[in-house]
């Protein structure tokens, strides 16, 4: 080899330093993103507890901006509300669809039923909770007298929305249970109802808990349905009542936010602030929940590997 | 109960005799679960019809269709449904379209790289793929409040620019351009990284002329896929103050814009039949074609990848 040929490896090295370099940074760029969001609801949520204090934000009944009251209990409430009802309908629904595409679907029923479904959490939000307000609605006025604005059309749309995220994750889950299981299971003459609810439910089990807290952390997070279905009606859930609670109107979380955020509310007002400690709350609440089912579907992963 | 059996199931034949109850509960269970799979399905099925129906006014013909050539070339209306149109929101949404492929495409691609062919499986690694997972899982207002905070209050880039309205909308997407294309280049087999080494080949010779081309297909499936995500999302937009009506179309990165999930969003709050049923559904109808457009475009690049690598 002659010298030119080294020096041309070293600018090769050096070329391929600096692309490795560069990629590092984009990844990096994902861990800068996470501590730009905690930094920039941190930055405007402490000016906000300056002015009105955790305890009264926390401990709070009453959400009124106008007055200046700001409790949270009322939008964690009606967060609540809407997250109960869409997890009714998502998680059996969710967790049958599931059993059937893992145990009882040919290949072929799998190959269109999947996409089919995948389609249910492509559709932008905003759609669906136009479905929610101008045909969910009537629809439901019918049966039972409904407001305009209810927790009940939302919750069955956000429910419908993350079907696909608890049945794919659902039959991820089935589908690593070992075949062995399934064999010795029918060799001790089981049908396959029994097999599915009694051999391969539990071994999926973490996977199928990791799935439901995921689908709860989008129903929490979900905005655009319940802004437009559920209303803007910040009130505490009366447990006395529990029917009744999901046929009139309640605010979440997302849908305050999206109210301060689409009036022409900006600035210094405390009101303006509110928005990042309301943010701050859906995103710790939300984060957790995450790393919460990203820890529990780890463990059925590294059994079944 | 239907007699329906699955001739293919193995365990038909080792049934006992005795497993006539539970055989009607194996048949009756089996129905169960596939009324569940067609649930939503269904639901989503009838909400499209009637959102059609609507939008077609195939019923009261004496409205006409609400969209129509006028609703796609006219600017909106909050007054008069006739004469409103979707045009500046469907050239918003396709400018920012653009905007969030330019940035998300070679960020994504870039870390995927990163994280699959340089970074070592050590703890490091390990965090920032936890956290890639997680930022996936932020709510996407989350997101709206972050490009409010950055790009709007300190970057001071103005309120529902084109620019902040790309940037917040790109970084709420860059988790899942980035995990699609992780497994694009996972998928590549490691043999042929090897025959490009042993042919005397640096790594990012290797990742150049090896890796990216085998990979490229399932990357753009990926990121077409998730600029179908982006341009459905309406909370940032909301968020960073994306004005409710825009008349004109953008000229440059730092014109207000809108965009179809907005202008849906602003006209579903008007009280009028008209706007509620027709006008509304009309830009629903539009906003899914196009959604579904760019959905057929990835399945296209996959379908044919998948076809080449059968051969």
């Amino acid at each position: 080899m002659s010298a030119p040929d080294f020096a041309r490896d070293n600018v090769r090295s050096a070329r391929g330093a600096a692309f490795k370099a560069l990629f590092a940074l984009c990844a990096f760029l994902s861990i800068l993103t996470t501590v730009a969001i905690v930094v920039t609801l941190l930055y405007d949520a402490v000016d906000f507890f300056a002015v009105v204090s955790p305890v009264e934000f926390f401990t709070g009944t009453q959400w009124t901006p106008a007055n200046e009251v700001y409790g949270v209990w009322p939008l964690i409430s009606g967060t609540l509300i809407i997250t109960f009802g869409s997890a009714a309908i998502a998680l059996p629904i969710g967790l049958l669809t599931a059993i059937y595409l893992s145990e009882y679907a040919s290949d072929r029923r799998r190959a269109y039923l999947k996409p089919a479904l995948e389609v249910l959490a492509g559709v932008p939000t905003v759609v669906y909770g136009y479905f929610a307000l101008v045909y969910v609605t009537p629809a439901l006025d019918r049966i039972v007298p409904i407001g305009t604005f209810n927790a009940l059309s939302a919750s069955i749309m956000v429910g419908i929305m993350t079907i696909p995220m608890v049945s794919s994750i659902s039959e991820d889950a089935m589908s690593a249970v070992p075949d062995s299981l399934r064999q010795a299971s029918y060799g001790l003459g089981a049908t396959k109802f029994t097999v599915s609810t009694s051999v391969v439910v539990p071994a999926a089990l973490s996977g199928i808990l990791s799935s439901y807290i995921l689908a709860l952390s989008r129903a929490i997070g979900e905005t655009m349905i319940v802004a437009i279905a559920a209303g803007q009606t910040p009130r505490m859930a009366d447990l006395t009542d529990p029917g009744g609670m999901f046929l009139e109107s309640v605010q979440t979380m997302t849908a305050a936010m999206v109210q301060i955020g689409a009036s022409d509310v900006i600035g210094e007002s405390t009101e303006y602030k509110s928005l990042f400690a309301v943010g701050l709350t859906l995103f710790v609440i939300t984060f957790a929940m995450n790393l919460i089912s990203e820890w529990v579907s780890s463990r059925y992963r590294e059994v079944y590997r | 109960m239907s007699t329906e059996t699955d001739r293919s199931d193995p365990t038909d034949a080792s049934e006992p005799a005795f497993g006539q109850v539970s055989r009607a509960k194996d048949v009756a269970f089996r129905w169960l679960t596939l009324a569940a799979a067609l649930l939503g399905i269904v639901a989503l099925a009838a909400l499209l019809a009637n959102v059609l129906v609507d939008a077609l006014s195939l019923f009261d013909p004496e409205y006409g269709p609400w969209i129509n050539w006028e609703f796609l070339t006219n600017p909106p209306s909050f007054s008069d449904p006739d004469d409103a149109g979707f045009f500046p929101a469907i050239v918003g949404s396709v400018a920012l379209m653009l905007l969030i492929a330019l940035i998300t495409f070679p960020l994504g691609v870039g870390a995927a790289i990163y994280l699959e062919e340089y970074a070592s499986d050590g703890p490091l690694t390990r965090f920032i793929q936890l956290n890639i997972a997680n930022l996936a899982g932020v709510p996407s207002v989350v997101y709206g409040l972050l490009g409010l905070g950055l790009f709007v209050s300190l970057l001071n880039l103005g309120f529902g620019t084109l620019l902040v309205a790309g940037f917040t909308v790109s970084l709420l997407i860059l988790p899942i351009v980035i995990i699609s294309a992780q497994e694009a280049i996972r998928s590549v087999p490691d043999s042929q990284r090897q025959a490009s080494y042993g042919m005397g080949a640096t790594k990012w010779q290797t990742i150049r002329n090896v890796v990216l081309p085998r990979a490229m297909p399932g990357i753009l499936t990926g990121t077409i896929l998730a600029l179908g995500r982006a341009i459905g999302e309406t909370a940032p937009l909301i968020m960073i103050g994306a004005p409710t009506a825009v008349f004109g179309v953008p000229n440059s990165l730092f014109s207000k814009i809108s965009a179809m999930p907005m202008q849906i969003f602003t006209w579903a709050d008007l009280p009028e039949m008209e706007f509620q049923y027709g006008v509304v559904a009309a830009g629903v109808v539009t906003l899914l074609v196009i959604l579904l457009s760019i959905n057929s475009i990835a399945i296209v690049i996959r379908n044919r990848y998948q076809r080449r690598n059968g051969q």
